[in-house]
């Protein structure tokens, strides 16, 4: 096998490529450095989770890959191309579940396939028909096909955010983005949305990047965490997570996944005192 | 008895209530209907001279929603612009707020120097008064979409346009139907104030000419019509709003009249 072929060959099993890419905000001269030039490689079908202390630059990784933010410097590849936010099917979630008031949790779910090509297309013709078994479908799968009908407000703060990750994933995006999607439950609803959220992976396999501040809910959830510095951040550790899966609530008490916890709170910790004595 | 039941009956006994101790003062204080008609005076003169009203209601009613629907096609396409383009709203702004300061009595006599009097100032008028609630709220409502999910939709690939007609506008629609119940209101005013001012049709004018013979039963007859009309729309305008809104108000019944 020739070296090119090779790299090409490596190309095409890379979900998402940040190379030197860095990024700062403000006019150039008084520009304040949000991300240091990071490199980060996600393959396709990985689950990585990336966790730091708070304003470290976490959701600008996010917003760069999802190309809702364009490097300063550097490069941002996703499926091997430059990102232009255009023609890339991505599916999003975050913390605030922003369902639409006025539609029902069908209605809700179904809104990419009004939008994302080809699916936008067919919408009139197909959404009270495939797109309609298709949305119920995946309701059942979190559990909440009996909720189809119902309006957001009817429903419980974990059901709407089942309701997102259905939203996020109903196009069948190759790559899930997920910011702190769990970070305004309560801790049981929680625990159970990691359940949730690891058979619709193991079930789809989309590449996903999730960011935390719940370092249980990395370890838990990830094939690999990539722990970043305080701002403006970079990835100071990168390590695979091996656990066999379905992973089990009772798998966290654990002593390697205890041990796991500890070493990156660890990181996290030297990171953020590192920060406080340079800035004193 | 239902909560709905009581909620009518005391707004019908307040209004009735209204009348009987408007009617009861003034034959009590023997005030002369030249200054104040009893009720029961207007009343008659409504029934009376109600073939002649008839023409001058209908006049001020179309002239009023020719204004309003121009109004609200001015307000909307404002509304959006401002509430879509941050430059739009820094460069229109400071002007519409200039023009919606202008006491719209001061605006009346230069339609009448372009258009001649009658119908056209009357429309014009009223659409001076009524669209400007109708920018604001418009604005407002697309300006306050959540952040995250204009995110969501920018990642699936949408255009501003998918973004404008998906979310922008539907949420926009509780803050569009508060501010149509506004501008209809607004919307007589100003047709009113241009028919009295220049115009020899209309309610406006009617109450003028009856005004200057000191005929004061008629003037009133004139403002009880204006209130009726503009209850009419304001209860048309709810029951169309609680049907297209009823998400925002989570209750049937609520967003009612």
């Amino acid at each position: 096998m020739s070296p090119s072929h090779a790299i090409q060959q490596g190309r095409s099993s890379i979900a998402v490529e940040l190379s030197q890419a860095a990024v700062s905000f403000g006019k150039p001269g008084k520009a304040v450095p949000a991300l240091q030039e990071t490199n980060l490689r996600i393959a396709d079908g990985e689950f990585v989770a990336l966790v730091g202390p708070s304003g470290c630059g976490k959701s600008t990784i996010l917003r760069l890959t999802a190309g809702l933010l364009q490097p300063t410097r550097g490069a941002v590849l996703v499926g091997g191309r430059e990102v232009a936010a255009k023609a890339l099917r991505i599916g999003m979630a975050f913390q605030n579940p922003t369902m639409l008031p006025w539609l029902t949790i069908e209605r809700n779910v179904m809104l990419p396939l009004k939008i994302v090509r080809p699916f936008r297309s067919d919408y009139r013709a197909k959404r009270k028909t495939e797109y309609r078994d298709r949305v119920h479908a995946l309701l059942a799968d979190v559990g909440l096909d009996k909720f189809a009908g119902h309006y957001p407000w009817q429903l419980s703060g974990g059901m709407l955010q089942r309701a997102n990750l259905c939203r996020a994933l109903i196009h069948e995006p190759s790559l899930l983005l997920l910011d702190e999607p769990f970070g305004a439950l309560d801790q049981f609803t929680r625990e159970e949305l990691w359940g949730t959220m690891q058979s619709l992976w193991l079930k789809r396999k989309p590449t996903v990047l999730l960011i935390t501040h719940d370092l249980k809910e990395a370890g838990f959830l990830a094939s690999r965490v990539c722990v970043m510095s305080a701002r403006p951040g970079r990835i100071i550790d990168d390590s695979a997570v091996d656990f066999p899966r379905p992973r089990t609530i009772q798998m966290t008490f654990d002593s390697e996944f205890v041990a796991l916890n500890q070493r990156l709170r660890d990181l996290i910790i030297d990171a953020r005192t590192d920060t406080a004595i340079r800035g004193a | 008895m239902s909560y709905e039941l009581r909620r009518r009956l005391w707004a019908g006994i307040l209004i009735l209530g209204f009348f009987a101790t408007w009617e009861v003062l003034c034959l009590a204080l023997q005030v002369s209907d030249l200054v104040l008609p009893r009720p029961s005076q207007v009343f008659a003169t409504l029934v009376d001279r109600l073939g002649i009203l008839w023409p001058h209601v209908l006049q001020t009613l179309w002239t009023t929603m020719i204004g309003f629907v121009l109004g609200v096609t001015v307000g909307v396409v404002i509304g959006a612009a401002i509430g879509v383009s941050r430059t739009a709203y820094d460069t229109v702004y400071p002007l519409l707020i200039g023009f919606s300061s202008i006491p719209k009595v001061a605006v009346v006599p230069i339609f009448v120097l372009w258009f001649g009097s009658g119908a056209t100032p009357a429309i014009l008028t009223a659409l001076a008064m009524c669209f400007f609630p109708i920018v604001v709220n418009i604005a407002t409502g697309l300006a306050t979409t959540e952040p995250e999910l204009e995110d969501v939709l920018k990642s699936l690939g949408a255009s501003k346009l998918d973004i404008l007609w998906n979310v922008g506008l539907p949420r926009t629609m509780p803050f569009f139907f508060a501010s149509l119940k506004i501008a209809v209101t607004f919307a007589f005013v100003g047709s009113v104030l241009s028919e009295t001012v220049a115009s020899n049709k209309g309610i406006g004018n009617v109450m003028m000419t009856a005004s200057s013979n000191f005929d004061v039963p008629l003037v009133f007859a004139g403002l009880f019509l204006l209130a009726a009309l503009g209850i009419l729309l304001y209860v048309a305008f709810s029951l169309v709003e609680a049907r297209v809104t009823g998400w925002a108000t989570r209750r049937q019944g609520f967003a009612a009249a």
